[in-house]
């Protein structure tokens, strides 16, 4: 009997958590700064720090990830003698599933977590209280910037992280592996369709970015003010933003791709 | 008790966290354009007490009028037209870091004033000297000692030439020459630009140097209010051993302990 008290009690409690960071997610959107200057100001300061300092990170890996994955599909397309399609393998897996998933991935332990850091350090140096006191909605001038920065980076890095896993593929199978270079591009152009693969993916990224940018920004402003409090904080954005990346990928896919 | 002009009342306030509970009928005024220090020993809720006059906490029975408004009736927006009139120095400063010291104390007024840029300069260069580092206007808060970054933030907290003023542990880790310092401070620009200042500290002497009007906090409930020599004079036991620093006495040393039966019951 305890034990299914229990289990209510912390369904319950999971319950009002999402319902308030809900409640957080609307009002943070709906208060937009009032002073358009300021807010585009705001607004790009997060785009560099949430985006362009990401770049690096999301260009390597994907190279890295077009690299190896070209390895392998050639070493089993090659059993079939048809290596040129290596081409078809790489942008398909590339655009439909690895890069947003993988950037999400990245983005959650790379900005997600500095967003909630920052966040946590700005609430438990009474920055935020500071904010409210002058009457200024530390929503609106902390949260809302750098939860649409969130929302419009993760997209684009992943867009960024197909080509340059392309290019990374493309280096290893054209150039070492001496794949035909007409048709690593050509068996590429005939596979991949702008609304399934391409819009496919982009939506994909879009959910992910507004969850991963969710559980960051709501991490930090809930987190328990002290040092040990923003370390689980911005441990619980990286472990929950995650989960959540692989579990909506899986559901996403589903509607996407499944034949039901 | 005499009849003040009250800026603030605090009537019969009930507060608690959780299952603890902080205030139990707390009642006090805060005189128009004095300095009031609240005193206590730390844990005691002094600063909830500074949440709870800004309204970032709610009591959970009670009222507070601040200049004849109660605030926890307020809207969100009136409360913020209200908070306007409001300047807080909190504990940590509470610098924004992302700003310059110029930029900190600017924040307010572009904020909340149509004030063009050269006179928003003006002013800023203004409250900077009146706190002595005019010097320090394009440093980062994080190159500022702690003494310098709660003069910023004291420069900050005025720059609306707010009517109340409340420090939080205004002298806390601060050298005996930064204390000096803040406590001038703290008397000059109340007096010169009619504030009404609300201070809560546990440094005795600091406190009792330059406040019209004491309160004491211990245990939930206001232990003594009075004038700073009316204080000093005070035979309570409890004052006593505050203003003394006792380690025991009528309040414990010891933290209350759970009692075995409630233990027993979860």
């Amino acid at each position: 009997m305890k034990s299914i008290e229990l289990l209510g009690a912390s369904l319950l409690d999971w319950l009002e958590a999402v319902g308030r960071a809900g409640i957080f997610l609307v009002q943070s959107i709906f208060r937009l700064p009032v002073r358009f200057k300021e807010s585009v100001n705001l607004l790009v300061k997060q785009l560099y720090s949430v985006g362009v300092l990401s770049l690096v990170i999301i260009i390597v890996s994907g190279a890295f990830i077009g690299m190896v994955l070209s390895l392998q599909g050639y070493s089993i397309l090659a059993k079939f003698g048809s290596e040129e399609a290596v081409g078809q393998l790489l942008a398909l897996s590339l655009l439909r599933e690895l890069s947003p998933v993988v950037t999400a991935l990245l983005f959650a332990g790379r900005a997600g977590s500095s967003l909630t850091a920052e966040i946590g350090l700005m609430k438990a140096t009474e920055q935020l209280s500071s904010f409210e006191m002058m009457g200024v909605d530390p929503l609106r001038r902390v949260i809302a910037p750098r939860f649409i920065a969130g929302v419009i980076c993760l997209p684009i890095l992943s867009l960024i992280f197909s080509a340059s896993g392309i290019l990374g593929g493309h280096l290893v199978s054209v150039q070492w592996l001496g794949v035909y270079d007409g048709a690593f591009w050509s068996s590429m152009q005939q596979s991949v369709y702008f609304d399934t693969d391409i819009m496919n993916g982009l939506i994909k990224a879009l959910c992910f970015s507004v969850v991963v940018t969710w559980i960051a920004v709501y991490q930090g402003y809930e987190c328990v003010p002290t040092s040990e409090g923003i370390g689980k904080a911005t441990t619980r954005t990286v472990v929950l933003g995650s989960l959540a990346i692989l579990a909506l990928d899986f559901i996403l896919t589903a509607a996407m791709f499944g034949d039901f | 008790m005499s009849v003040v002009d009250a800026y603030i009342k605090v009537q019969n306030v009930s507060f608690s966290r959780g299952d603890r509970s902080i205030y139990e009928s707390v009642s006090l005024t805060i005189p128009r354009g004095k300095i009031t220090a609240v005193m206590g020993p730390s844990g005691t809720g002094k600063t909830t007490l500074l949440r709870l006059i800004a309204a970032q906490l709610a009591p959970n029975s009670g009222t507070i009028l601040v200049d004849g408004q109660n605030v926890h009736a307020l809207s969100r927006s009136e409360l913020y037209k209200v908070r306007k009139k409001m300047g807080m120095l909190f504990q940590s400063g509470a610098l924004f870091s992302d700003m310059t010291v110029a930029e900190n104390i600017a924040f307010p007024m572009e904020e909340h004033t149509k004030l063009d840029a050269k006179t928003i300069a003006g002013i800023v260069a203004d409250k900077l000297y009146s706190v002595g580092l005019r010097g320090a206007a394009s440093l980062m808060p994080s190159e500022l000692s702690g003494g310098m970054a709660r003069r910023v933030a004291l420069a900050r907290a005025i720059a609306l030439d707010p009517e109340l003023v409340m420090y939080d542990e205004p002298f806390t880790g601060q050298d005996p020459i930064s204390k000096g310092v803040l406590v001038k401070l703290i008397r000059q620009l109340n007096d010169s630009a009619n504030m009404t200042s609300v201070l809560v500290s546990h440094d005795v002497e600091e406190s009792l140097s330059i406040a019209d009007h004491v309160c004491i906090l211990a245990g939930g409930r206001v232990i003594a209010e009075g004038s700073a020599d009316e204080i000093r004079a005070s035979n309570d036991p409890e004052v006593k051993q505050f203003l003394n620093g006792e380690p025991d006495g009528p309040v414990p040393f010891h933290y209350p302990e759970e009692s075995i039966s409630s233990r027993a019951t979860l």
